[in-house]
């Protein structure tokens, strides 16, 4: 069931990285699918009534969820953040030199 | 003389990760207020990475893989950094390029301020690239690949112009696109395997057989890999990224960082770790021969200079992908015999449209005429370059696409060699466009003018030509046997790099 919201957050991402012209409308598209792929990630490493892999003294842990995705997507939620703050940093620029975040008028170069 | 007796053997791999990022970090912090610093240091650092890098071809010939524990924790738990014949090879390529263009850059990049700027850049996005390649684990790629990719998105943009940003911003996009569908396939594959590590992956997948996930988890790879290779029906980033960046760093995008993070990658995950079967080896011939036929068509059609040395990078790219989908030991040796060519000719090429933009300020075809005799190095150089390039006999080019020709031949894939050959007359055709517009015919008149370019430029495109020239010497079978069927065998050996890697952590 949350994997199948998982799919259609992502959906949703990549839908509006695609038919947006909006230049933070896109980005925002972005940050969707990101979030939908890490939220998948953490799914993957998690089991029903799990808890935190923390050990302790006079404790038995019997059902803890895999602490390796956690820390994967802690690395990935750092890179995503780097990139977010560059892709906004440029849009800025585009904004500053065009005068619009509409991509359909932002068109010097041609495929 | 036992390399592998000596300390420095095993510590030598995370020094090409080390090296550059280091140096990154001192080049922020000193650039600014000490002169000169950024371009010794930056020389410095690259040089001594070729170095290194040319030591490891010894250290795999003598110990072969060599398999450094990150952290000291054993490689299926912790992450490993691995050394075999196909990561040394592809790291002098990449460092043997990174060197050149630095040099190149000395003189280039007085054009722009904040020259350190560009140097930090530069630095990182080699760590990131020297990283894909030593890594042995799978995140740990992907971390690499991100870091390489970050700095070269702002690379592209340099320049902070109109072109620059707009071309940066695509770039982005479809950059971001391709690191989420490389993250999604890690994830598919880890809860499959429940490992990282590479090697582990495919002694895990070996147990399993066969499974739907797998072929789920090589389509998404070949998406996202795919997209940083700039196959076709992914490409349409490249031919905006690529010409827009400052001359060095397109030399260094096309010539080695779609092959570090595309091809490599690739190559190494599916024919190491997922297992070459008969359906990736078809669809990775049949994207290389569509990027051959394509790239190849629409750069005739090109004013711009560098955006048709962009396309043809796709087009060349094409031929390495094919030649390495077909998966015979020929084909493979012909496919990383042209990467490592194509390398050295496309980085020369846009050095030289460097070197031209820098003289009469311009890139536009149309504008250009008779630069030979103003520009004798640059002109004669590129020629060397773009004869290469489109398989003149006696220079490197023609054998690599001999090689792949053959192995076609080879193969029995007829269509696939004929195909071959046509583009080569194709690339051939474009490539005379560049030279009789560019190079010979009249000096135009609002280019009287112009100078040669600065020594150090000079240098390098002197040094990168010559390269080319003897670059079929690579085949002669006493060099060949050391270098370029090191790095072929690990191909050819396939899924069994999961005992190699493990039989050389004892």
């Amino acid at each position: 069931m949350i994997y199948l919201m998982c799919f259609i957050l992502f959906s949703i991402g990549i839908y509006c990285i695609l038919v947006k012209k909006n230049l933070i409308k896109i980005i925002i598209g972005i940050g969707i699918a990101g979030y939908a792929v890490n939220l998948f990630f953490i799914l993957v490493g998690y089991r029903a009534q799990g808890r935190a892999p923390i050990l302790a003294q006079d404790q038995v842990i019997q059902n803890m969820v895999d602490p390796l995705p956690q820390a994967l997507i802690l690395t990935n939620i750092v890179i995503g953040l780097a990139v977010t703050v560059l892709i906004v940093a440029i849009a800025i620029r585009i904004y500053e030199k065009y005068g619009t975040f509409d991509i359909t008028k932002i068109r010097r170069l041609r495929g | 003389m036992n390399l592998a007796s000596l300390p420095v053997s095993h510590n030598l791999l995370p020094l090409f990760v080390a090296i550059p990022l280091g140096s990154a970090f001192l080049v922020s912090l000193l650039g600014k207020r000490v002169k000169g610093f950024s371009d010794t240091f930056s020389n410095v650092a690259t040089f001594s990475l070729l170095s290194i890098s040319l030591l490891s071809i010894l250290l795999v010939k003598h110990s072969g893989t060599v398999v450094y524990k990150v952290g000291g924790w054993i490689p299926p738990i912790g992450i490993c950094m691995v050394l075999d014949g196909l990561t040394s090879f592809m790291l002098v390529t990449i460092n043997l390029i990174a060197f050149l263009v630095t040099i190149y850059s000395i003189s280039y990049m007085e054009r722009y301020t904040a020259k350190w700027k560009f140097y930090t850049l530069f630095l990182l996005m080699l760590a990131g690239m020297n990283g894909v390649i030593v890594t042995g684990d799978m995140f740990n790629l992907f971390v690499f690949l991100e870091i390489a990719s970050i700095s070269s998105y702002a690379l592209v943009a340099f320049g902070v112009e109109r072109e620059e940003l707009e071309a940066s911003f695509k770039y982005m996009v479809m950059g971001i696109m391709a690191s989420l569908f490389i993250l999604l396939g890690i994830a598919f594959l880890y809860s499959l395997t429940s490992t990282l590590n590479m090697a582990d992956i495919s002694r895990t997948l070996a147990k399993i057989g066969d499974n739907q996930t797998v072929f789920f988890v090589a389509a998404l790879f070949l998406m996202g890999f795919g997209l940083k290779a700039a196959l076709v029906p992914f490409h349409s980033w490249l031919p905006d990224a690529h010409p827009s960046a400052p001359a060095p760093i397109s030399a260094m995008l096309s010539g080695v960082l779609i092959k570090a993070l595309g091809v490599y990658a690739l190559a190494r995950i599916f024919l190491n770790v997922l297992g070459m079967t008969a359906v990736s080896s078809s669809i990775l011939m049949v994207l290389g021969a569509i990027s051959m036929v394509l790239g190849g068509l629409l750069a005739l059609g090109q004013e711009d200079i560098k955006r048709l040395f962009a396309y043809s990078s796709i087009s060349q790219i094409g031929y390495v992908v094919f030649a390495i989908g077909m998966g015979t030991p020929l084909g493979i040796l012909a496919g990383l015999f042209h990467l490592f060519n194509h390398a050295i000719f496309k980085s020369l090429l846009f050095l030289n449209s460097g070197s031209i933009e820098y003289a009469t300020g311009t890139r536009d075809l149309r504008k250009m005429g008779g630069l030979t005799s103003k520009m004798p190095v640059t002109g004669y150089s590129s020629l060397v370059g773009s004869m290469s390039i489109s398989g003149i006999p006696p220079l490197s080019g023609f054998w690599s696409k001999l090689l792949i020709i053959l192995a076609a031949i080879e193969a029995k894939h007829f269509i696939f060699a004929s195909i071959a050959v046509l583009v080569s007359i194709l690339t051939l055709a474009y490539y005379l466009k560049v030279q009789k517009l560019a190079f010979f015919g009249e000096l135009k008149d609002s280019l009287k003018g112009i100078k040669e370019v600065p020594l150090t430029m000079k240098l390098s495109m002197i040094a990168l030509s010559i390269i080319c020239i003897f670059g079929g010497l690579l085949l002669i079978p006493g060099v060949q046997k050391n270098f370029l069927n090191l790095a072929t065998e690990v191909l050819v050996n396939g899924t069994n790099y999961a005992q190699i890697i493990f039989g050389s952590i004892k």
